[in-house]
């Protein structure tokens, strides 16, 4: 074991870190804000919304996220240039970019999962707790808002924490794609330096220390949530 | 579109043939790391329950391990581990040193990672089995072998089952990963192919429709299994 070359790529490595943590912070924001809409309309949503959350759901969890970030990246992303003057406009530094694509990619794949787990969520909260919002008088959105949606989250949450820590583990997929994330660097370690096992074992420690601190986090919030004495 | 099915027909210079096959290497590999998981799983399960205490921290230290490390850095890391352990083995026994067959490889890999989550399931399954049925079968004199294979494992199964099922398309998913490291399975002909046609979209949506019908025909199967093992169970809400 060598580990000469730690100084020497520490900062690329905190770099990659930093890029990993916004693929996981932004995808678990973007996908989450679908997953609430997917699982709702699967339990109160007219039946062709349901069919096609449902499908969604089928589609995205039955294919690699290997694939799903290939077919974006290499796949919608080679339909852009074709499109006339599109080499001109301000959008292309973006569409030229693969950290974009990486994060529909994620997006879609929390967005799949998630969604499926907030509609076992949202069908698990009590009926009597959403009679009981609308005999006060609370219009629909209000009673989404203040009852069902947080007695929804409260149920899965420990669920939740499990399925972001399994988002953590599969943004190494985005070094595929040319996104130099934690993954990506001792990647760039191994082909520079020849040394095979200690870049692995490095970033295998910082995915641990991501994973334990995410944890953390979501404990943190775990215990705000008010619990009934019994 | 013509052009479409022209890319895909099944002989050259379509890549229909070469996707199937690339989909049956994933299939074989799928299917031998699952059953590899499975057999360290029910040894994980039964060391961790009855296990010393070596064992049953070694085991807590394999299973919480595979399951915080991403799986890309750790099939690197054991298809590395892997050939140079048993290269220097053979090495040190005075043969010569051998390639790895991949299929071996990629199932050896894959089966190890998932031997930790099967581990799980079945630890969980057993505990979910109601004591006095394995009190039962010890007060009617069976042996451990017996009891086990007569009462434990048989109640474990419908426990088991949704997690094992959900394994299976877990394991079928993460031979993907194994493009990677070169491995051609449906992934890495799939990037051959569009690297030679340079039809991405339609070549990545051919692979993605073969995954998601290896998906929902396994859901198929794994349906009528549940439904066979639940027999004879109360109805579940």
């Amino acid at each position: 074991m060598e580990w000469y070359w730690v100084p020497e790529y520490f900062p690329r490595f905190v770099e990659g870190t930093w890029l990993t943590i916004q693929l996981l912070v932004i995808s678990i924001i973007i996908g989450m804000s679908m997953a609430i809409p997917i699982g709702l309309v699967q339990v109160t949503g007219p039946r062709p919304l349901a069919w096609l959350a449902k499908g969604f759901c089928t589609v995205v969890r039955g294919t690699p996220l290997l694939i799903q970030l290939w077919l974006i990246y290499y796949g919608v992303g080679s339909l852009f240039p074709s499109i006339p003057g599109i080499r001109e406009s301000f959008l292309w530094p973006y569409l030229r970019d693969a950290f974009p694509y990486a994060i529909l990619a994620f997006s879609i794949s929390v967005a799949g999962y998630e969604g499926e787990i907030m509609r076992g969520a949202f069908r698990g909260v009590p009926k009597g707790e959403l009679e009981a919002a609308r005999a006060i008088g609370m219009t629909p959105f209000q009673i989404l808002r203040r009852v069902w949606l947080p007695r929804a989250l409260q149920n899965v949450f420990p669920t939740l924490t499990g399925e972001f820590i399994l988002t953590l583990k599969a943004t190494p997929l985005a070094a595929t794609i040319t996104i130099y994330e934690a993954f990506g660097v001792s990647s760039i370690v191994r082909q520079e330096t020849y040394r095979i096992y200690e870049p692995l074992l490095f970033v295998a420690f910082i995915y641990l220390v991501l994973a334990a601190v995410l944890i953390m986090i979501f404990k943190y919030f775990e215990n705000k949530i008010p619990k009934r004495a019994s | 579109m013509e052009n479409a099915l022209e890319i895909l027909s099944y002989s050259p210079p379509g890549w229909g043939g070469a996707l199937l096959r690339g989909l049956m290497s994933t299939l074989q590999i799928a299917f031998g790391a699952y059953l590899l998981g499975l057999c360290i799983g029910l040894f994980g399960a039964f060391g961790k329950i009855y296990g010393g205490p070596v064992l049953r921290w070694s085991l807590e230290i394999y299973t919480t391990l595979i399951r915080a490390v991403p799986e890309l850095v750790l099939i690197l890391l054991l298809y590395y581990a892997g050939s140079d352990l048993l290269n220097f083995t053979l090495e040190s026994f005075g043969f010569e040193r051998i390639d790895i067959n991949p299929l071996v490889a990629g199932i050896y890999v894959i089966g190890f990672v998932q031997g930790a989550y099967t581990t799980e399931v079945f630890r969980g399954a057993f505990h979910a089995v109601p004591t006095g049925q394995i009190e039962a079968a010890k007060a009617i004199g069976m042996s451990s072998w017996k009891r086990h294979t007569r009462v434990v494992i048989p109640a474990m199964l419908p426990f088991a089952l949704p997690g094992l099922a959900n394994l299976w398309l877990i394991a079928t998913k993460e031979t993907a990963l194994l493009a990677v490291v070169g491995f051609s399975e449906l992934a890495l002909v799939t990037k051959q192919a569009t690297g030679s046609t340079k039809a991405y979209l339609t070549l990545y949506l051919a692979a993605a429709a073969l995954y998601l019908s290896v998906t929902l025909v396994s859901n198929v199967i794994f349906g009528f299994i549940e439904r066979h093992y639940r027999r004879g169970q109360p109805e579940q809400a």
